[in-house]
This record gives C-alpha cells, structure tokens and sequence, in this order.
C-alpha cells in the first residue's frame, strides 16, 4: 500500500503543485481538512501504528539482546538466504521482464493476449497455490520430480525449488511496470539510433534500456520487497530445513512457534528496515534523476 | 495525338528529376560529404517500389530520383505513401518489390545502421535521458571516432544549428523548434550520403514553422548534402524544395520543379493539390459568349468526360465586353484579403467561380455584390477523364 502511494504521487507531480498552488491562495475548506486528517488518520492506524508495535517488542529489552539475535547464527544463515534468494530472483526476472515486456508491446502474434493474461496469473494465485503447484510437479513421488532426483537433482525441499516458485511469485512486477513505459516511449528513437548507424545490441543498451529504466528500477524494487517478504509459497516448498532452506520469513514463523518471540521480532525489523531503505532510496533516486527526462507536454 | 504528347511528357518529366544546377561543394568542414557524394550525379534512386499492408497498397509502383546536393521534396495528401517511401529509402521499412540506390550504391538489402541516412522525424525523437550534446555525439560514438574528432564535429554541427548556448540542455528543456534543430544537427553529424526529413515542421506552430524553413533552405544552400523531405503542405514543398516529386494513391503523379507543376500540371490532382482551381464542366465552357471575329479557341474531346481547370488568378473581371470570349457572372461575395480580393462569383449556369483580383485592380472596378460583370479566362488546362491532360490554352 505504501508503495502504491509513493507511485501515485511520484507520477503526477504537476497535480500536487497544484494543489499546493490553490490552497495557498484561499482558505482550506473544512471539507477538504476533514478528508486530510482522516487519510493521514487511517494511515497511522494502518501503518504507523503496527509498525511502532513492531519496534518497541523488538527493542523492550535495549539493543543489546537485538543485536544478539540478529547475530545469531541461524538468523544470519536466514537473511543470507534470503538475499540469495531475493538476487538470483530479481536477476532472472529482470531479464525475462524486459524481454516479454518487449515482446508483448512490438510484437503481434497469435495468443498474444492470452499471454498478456497470464502475466498476471501469480498476482491472482495464491502463494501457497503456488508452492503446491511445484510440489505436485517436481515432488519426489511426481514422475518429473522423481527422474530429477534420479540425476542427482532435487528440486522440492531444496533451493531449485525456492527460486522456481520465488520466480513465479514475482513474474508479474517487472513485465507490469515495463509495458506501459516500453508503449510510451514508442520507437522513433530507436529508429533514429539505428539510422545513425548504432546496431541493435547499441541500440538496446544505449537508447532503449535508459528510457525505461525507471519503469524497470521501480518493477526490481518491487520485485526484490517481494522476494524478500514471500512466505507461504516458500513454506510449502522449502521444506523449512533449518540453516539449510530456511529463509528470513521462515525463521520469524519458526521462531514465533518455537516460542522465542524476541529472535522473531528482531529478524522482522531487519526484514521490514530493509524493504523500507529500498524504497526510500529508490525515491530519492528517482527525483534526482528524472527531472530531465519528462517534457511538460 | 493527345496521347503522344503525354507521353512524351512522361518519358522526360515525370520520371526524371533536372540535374544539379550548382557545384557540389560546401565550407570546408563539410569535406567528408564531399567524398561520398561528389563522385555521382545521383543521390537516391528509387526504382519500382511497391508495399503493401493488407489489401492497402500504400507504395505501388514509384520510381524517381534525387540528384545529388538537391532538395526534393515528396508532395502528398495523407495515405499517399510519401512516409512509407521515406522509410522504405531509410531501411525502417522494407518494400515488397523495387530497389533503392544510395549514391550508386545498392541499398535495397542494407541494414539500417549501414545506409549512412540522416533521418529527421516529425516529433524529433531526441533522445531524452541525453542533453543537447550527448544527442549530437551519438551517431559519432557509435561509430567509434576519436574523442577529440567528435568533439569538434559536435561543435561545429552545434554552431551550425546555433544551439551552442544550449548544449547542456535537456530536450525537455527546449522549444519545439530548438529540439527540431538539434534533431537536424545530430542526423546531419555523421556526414550522412542522404538526409531524410519526414514532415520536419508538422508538430511545429506556424510562426516557427515558417522560420524553421527559410532557415532548413539556407543550411541546405551551406551544406549540400542530398536531401529528400515529406510534407503534404504544398506551400512547403514551393518555399523549400529545388523540385518536387507529387504523390497520390501510392502513385507518382508528377515531378520536377514547382514552378513548372504549378504552371504545366499534367493530371487534374496535381492541378488541385497545388493551388485552388476552380473545375468547370465542358457545357460551360461552350456556354460562354464569344464574338464572330474571335471564336473559342478550345477543342474538347470527350464531350462530357472531359473538365477544365482554370485558376482563381487567371480569370480577369471587366464591367464591359471586348473581343475575348467571355461569360457574365453576378458578384455574390468579396472578400478583401491584404494585396487581393477575392471574389465568389456565379455564372449563368450556377457554377460557381472563384477569381482572385489585385486589390488595385478591384478598387479601379468599385465592384458592388450582387451586379453582373464580365468574365474573362486567360489560362485553361482542359483533362479528359482523370488522367490525361489534353491542352493548356492560353487565351
């Protein structure tokens, strides 16, 4: 929710001037104050408020038993999963996303909307549907799972897995936000790079990549959140193997049920802190660099 | 007999243009060109080009070229075909039959990247995460010349566009012109063969606009470089272009330069298209009254098929007959227009008549709306059916 906020706002900059630009010059209506303070209002109960819960059960003891549990060593094994997980994911979504974005917007084919369709699948299935989709597919009692496993090559209950059903689970992020950016920029100056004698591959790198690279930034931000705050899919296909597939989020759930809440509560304000400076630092970037870039018409 | 004569008009107009007038030289910054251009008379040929989308034959059949160092502009409505040839001669687009030569070199299967084309679109297409600089440099650096080369052909090319106070921009930052004029300077870069410009001024309001093209007309005269631009205001193609090539339907219509299609159009569309005209019918041409001693010069084949095309400017108004063959036509409006007036007439038959008067001329008149004056043609182009031009009569 907070992101979809961030975006709204970083997308129509002009709209908020404006309205600054009003309420300077005449009273603010009572209405409108009213309609203010209950958004901000929701917002603090929706957000703020747990997150403060959230803090202060992390910190009630000081920051010596914090960063005693952060430091342990099955928490650092969970976050270091965790990033793995989150890299391996955002790298390979973001190469696929960029590709099917390109794809969906130039080319025309037959089951092209179909395909559109279907980006948006793991938006729509459950994460734990998800999990369970690669179980019964790669499962040591399935007939591909077993053949894998014959080679040598497990893929539930094991990594292969975790990046498998991670990648479904943020498919749709990077290819949604590139579309639109891709259908926008069109392909006059890819056009004229070519003219000027740049080949495809130049063309790419040097045109096309920079101008949809904030479309591209925002879906790898989402992306990697995504990765790093995905349960439910990781659950049925981990196999949760302490130290070995156990992820971040894992560990907090494992930790809540083994009745060390404190373990938990540490883990998650790593988990959230680091979501939260991603998306901090993406708007900063943001507005540092775009000012260039948008003409007014 | 007519149609010899059209032929004749074919095989020496229609798809040739008038060589160079000039020698081929420009500052001496411009050498590279030199090298490339200079060898051959021709700049762009264009052979039998034919595409087609669907059931659409946007490009059927076009066959012109450009001589080297010329200005040419490519005349059209909308839907003629005039961008898609444009393109096609780029390498964007590739035509299902035909060929193109690019400074007598085959180009009909080069890619892109190799044709050495300078290609100017109507939205400028700059690059925008670049500033005016990095835009220029482009071509450059893709083509891996020395820095210190590059710097100073993107000086040069700054100073010729006259955007060097500039050059730190944004393109978000510039007016449509400016951009349009970085867009020039950055396809003109690369010392293409040929430079390409579709419909350069469209986007542009038309202050700029005019501007824009004395200017582009002026660079041209510095630079030389073969230069072919789409457009389907044919007020641009007059004020810009050593000659014109006129599109319609995909076809080739006519060429040359815009005087002589203005003066001598060959079909009724090139009349049309290049000014306003006005179309009479046979019966009311042989309607007109004409005296004994100076009969009506006009033979009409065809009867009925046939129109003729006079121009507003080539009907002259008198309150009294003479010896000219003439019709009598009621003023039904004048409207004053600066240096001309024009005038909405009707003749005998209803046919309305559009004529165009010196301001002068008409004040000498005291024309009054609703009286009768006498009308007399002094140009007539007379076609039969839609294509052939029969005759041009100067009466």
């Amino acid at each position: 929710m907070a992101v979809d906020l961030a975006r709204t706002a970083a997308r129509a900059p002009k709209l908020r001037t404006r309205v600054h630009a009003v309420a300077r010059r005449a009273p603010i209506p009572i209405g409108r104050r009213l309609l203010t303070a209950a958004v901000l209002s929701w917002f603090a109960l929706m957000v703020l408020v747990p997150t403060c819960a959230l803090l202060r059960a992390a910190f009630s003891g000081g920051t010596a038993p914090f960063f005693a549990a952060v430091a342990s060593a099955d928490a650092r094994r969970a976050f270091g999963l965790t990033l793995g997980l989150a890299g391996v994911s955002t790298v390979i979504n973001t190469v696929f996303g960029v590709a099917a974005a390109m794809v969906l917007v130039r080319h025309r084919f037959w089951g092209r909307g179909l395909v559109d369709g279907l980006v948006d699948l793991p938006f729509a299935v459950s994460p734990v549907i998800a999990g369970l989709m690669l179980v019964v597919l790669y499962g040591p009692t399935s007939w591909l799972g077993g053949r894998l496993d014959g080679l040598g090559l497990r893929v539930v209950y094991n990594w292969p897995g975790m990046i498998l059903v991670n990648l479904f689970v943020t498919l749709p992020f990077v290819v949604r936000e590139v579309v639109p950016v891709l259908r926008e920029f069109g392909v006059d100056q890819e056009e004229v790079a070519r003219t000027l004698g740049a080949g495809r591959w130049t063309t790419f790198w040097r045109v096309t990549l920079p101008s949809i690279r904030w479309g591209l930034a925002y879906g790898v931000t989402l992306t990697i959140a995504r990765s790093l705050g995905e349960f439910g899919a990781l659950l049925v296909v981990s196999g949760n193997v302490l130290g070995r597939t156990q992820t971040t989020t894992l560990y907090i759930h494992e930790q809540i049920e083994s009745f060390s809440p404190n373990s938990s509560y540490a883990a998650s304000v790593v988990l959230a802190g680091a979501s939260f400076v991603l998306l901090i630092g993406m708007e900063t970037l943001r507005k540092h660099l775009s000012i260039h870039e948008h003409p007014e018409n | 007999m007519t149609m010899d004569r059209r032929i004749a008009w074919w095989d020496e107009k229609r798809f040739r243009l008038d060589g160079p007038e000039r020698a081929v030289s420009g500052p001496s910054w411009w050498a590279g060109s030199e090298r490339r251009t200079g060898v051959d008379e021709v700049g762009i040929v264009v052979r039998d080009l034919a595409k087609r989308y669907g059931d659409f034959r946007a490009v059927d059949g076009v066959s012109f070229e450009v001589p080297s160092g010329q200005l040419v502009a490519l005349l059209g409505p909308s839907g003629s075909g005039k961008s898609t040839i444009l393109r096609i001669i780029a390498g964007l687009e590739v035509a299902d039959t035909g060929e193109v030569e690019l400074t007598g070199e085959d180009a009909t299967n080069m890619p892109v990247q190799r044709r050495g084309v300078g290609f100017v679109f109507q939205h400028y297409a700059l690059f925008r995460h670049m500033n005016v600089r990095q835009n220029v440099a482009f071509g450059l650096e893709v083509q891996k010349l020395p820095k210190n080369e590059i710097k100073t052909r993107v000086e040069e090319l700054l100073e010729l566009v006259q955007m060097r106070g500039l050059a730190e921009r944004y393109p978000s930052q510039l007016s449509g012109g400016q951009r349009q004029r970085v867009a020039l300077a950055r396809a003109l870069a690369p010392r293409p063969k040929v430079l390409l410009l579709d419909e350069p001024f469209g986007a542009l309001d038309s202050k700029v606009r005019d501007e824009l093209r004395t200017w582009l007309r002026r660079l041209h005269d510095e630079v030389h470089v073969t230069s072919l631009f789409v457009t389907h205001d044919q007020q641009e193609a007059f004020e810009v272009a050593d000659q014109i090539v006129v599109l319609n339907k995909g076809k080739v219509e006519q060429m040359g330069r815009p005087q002589d299609l203005y003066e001598r159009p060959i079909t009724p569309f090139v009349t049309e298209f290049l000014g306003t005209v006005n179309v009479l019918k046979v019966e009311t041409v042989l309607g007109m009254n004409v005296p004994d001693e100076a009969p009506l010069p006009l033979e009409v084949p065809g009867g009925a098929d046939s129109s003729i095309y006079v121009r507003p400017h080539d009907l002259e108004i008198s309150r009294h007959r003479d010896q000219r063959p003439s019709w009598v036509a009621r003023v039904r409006r004048m409207t004053h227009l600066g240096a001309l007036v024009r005038l909405e007439l009707t003749l005998f038959d209803g046919t309305d008549l559009l004529v165009q008067l010196p301001s002068d001329r008409a004040r000498e008149l005291a024309l009054e709306q609703g009286e009768d004056v006498h009308v007399m043609p002094k140009d007539v182009k007379v076609f039969h059916g839609e294509h052939t031009f029969v005759e041009n009569y100067v009466i």
